[in-house]
């Protein structure tokens, strides 16, 4: 029957989506789950550097980042928070949809967080516009545009310029805009990924790829969706809140 | 098939339990707590958030220890990049320079 390392599974239950390396389908399905869980701690490693990054200098410039903090827009930073734990809770009504043979269930839940993906990334993109508008993306990141913010006078309420507390230099503003972009960005690389397997997600669901029985695929994306939701809940607080303590000035 | 499934109702209520996090936070951070304290509130929040959708969301909870050990590595890593890095600034000033 079988030689060597290779087991031919003969047996009548043997799953079509079985590999021939692994002997059952739950060992499959734990090898696969172990196999993201060790990702994720590589891309924990990849953005605790970034926040690493902020952390140095958040204490080091506290007055300029303040001020760069509260000029981002809390309203959508808030909206985009809610926008994310919503789409996680659809990620995990999706998981459980396959767990339980709703095909159907499963491909609206997954549709709903492609679509909360989306609105999050749209809401990312006005914010970026509005920066680029304002002259805040840092350095010549935009050639032709470099980082010139207007700051208010004291007194001039004007939303669109830069309100500096007592301390902030400009260039220190500057170094905020840099990570702000730097782990926004990369995140939103992430939730562009993730939208991409999302798709790929709902096209095998669609086709009845997965059941009870098989559907660790779905489970082990919703890992990496949750994780990109779970750096979202560390990055809003420390962008988008730190000085708002501070407000009032205006 | 030994995989536990979690009802949809727990779902919810980490739903709810998220969201309150979230308004809760955005409310603290107009208050002004002494010194440190309204980042010591932020990230507290922040991690049991964090917590909630990696033991429910994310089926931790109802994981094998090997997952724990893999997770508490991470932040064991973590901590190392931290301390170290932290601590390299934190004293920079503690010898004259050369």
């Amino acid at each position: 029957m079988s030689e060597g390392l290779t087991t031919t599974h003969e047996e009548a239950e043997a799953h079509s989506a079985l590999q021939h390396h692994f002997e059952n389908m739950e060992q499959q399905r734990e090898a696969g789950t172990l196999g993201m869980w060790v990702f994720l701690v590589t891309e924990i490693m990849f953005f605790g550097a970034l926040f690493l990054a902020y952390t140095i200098y958040r204490y080091q410039y506290p007055a300029a980042f303040a001020s760069a903090s509260n000029h981002l827009d809390i309203r959508l930073g808030a909206i985009n928070t809610a926008v994310l734990i919503v789409s996680s809770f659809t990620m995990a009504m999706a998981v459980y949809g396959t767990q339980v043979g709703k095909q159907r269930s499963t491909v609206i839940c997954l549709i709903l967080t492609m679509i909360l993906g989306a609105t999050f990334l749209g809401i990312k993109a006005i914010e970026y516009h509005d920066k680029y508008r304002d002259n805040l993306i840092p350095g010549q990141l935009i050639p032709g545009h470099p980082f010139n913010p207007e700051v208010a006078k004291p007194g001039d309420t004007d939303e669109h310029k830069l309100h500096l507390v007592e301390g902030a230099t400009v260039r220190n503003v500057e170094l905020f805009y840099w990570i702000y972009f730097a782990m926004t960005g990369l995140h939103a690389l992430h939730m562009i990924i993730g939208l991409g397997i999302m798709i790929v997600l709902t096209i095998m669901t669609w086709r009845g790829r997965f059941g009870p029985e098989y559907h660790a695929p779905v489970e082990i994306s919703g890992l990496y969706w949750h994780f990109v939701d779970i750096i979202w809940i560390f990055l809003f607080p420390l962008l988008y809140l730190l000085g708002r303590h501070l407000e009032g000035h205006v | 098939m030994s995989e536990h499934i979690v009802q949809p109702r727990i779902y919810v209520v980490i739903f709810l339990a998220l969201m309150l996090g979230t308004g809760l936070t955005v409310f603290a951070a107009f208050h002004d707590f002494p010194g440190p304290l309204n980042a010591v509130v932020a990230l507290t929040i922040a991690v049991i958030k964090a917590t909630l959708v990696v033991l429910y969301f994310m089926h931790v909870r109802y994981s094998s220890r090997l997952i724990w050990l893999v997770i508490g590595s991470a932040l064991f890593w973590l901590a190392i990049m931290f301390a170290l890095t932290i601590s390299d600034y934190w004293k920079r000033t503690w010898l004259p320079p050369l």
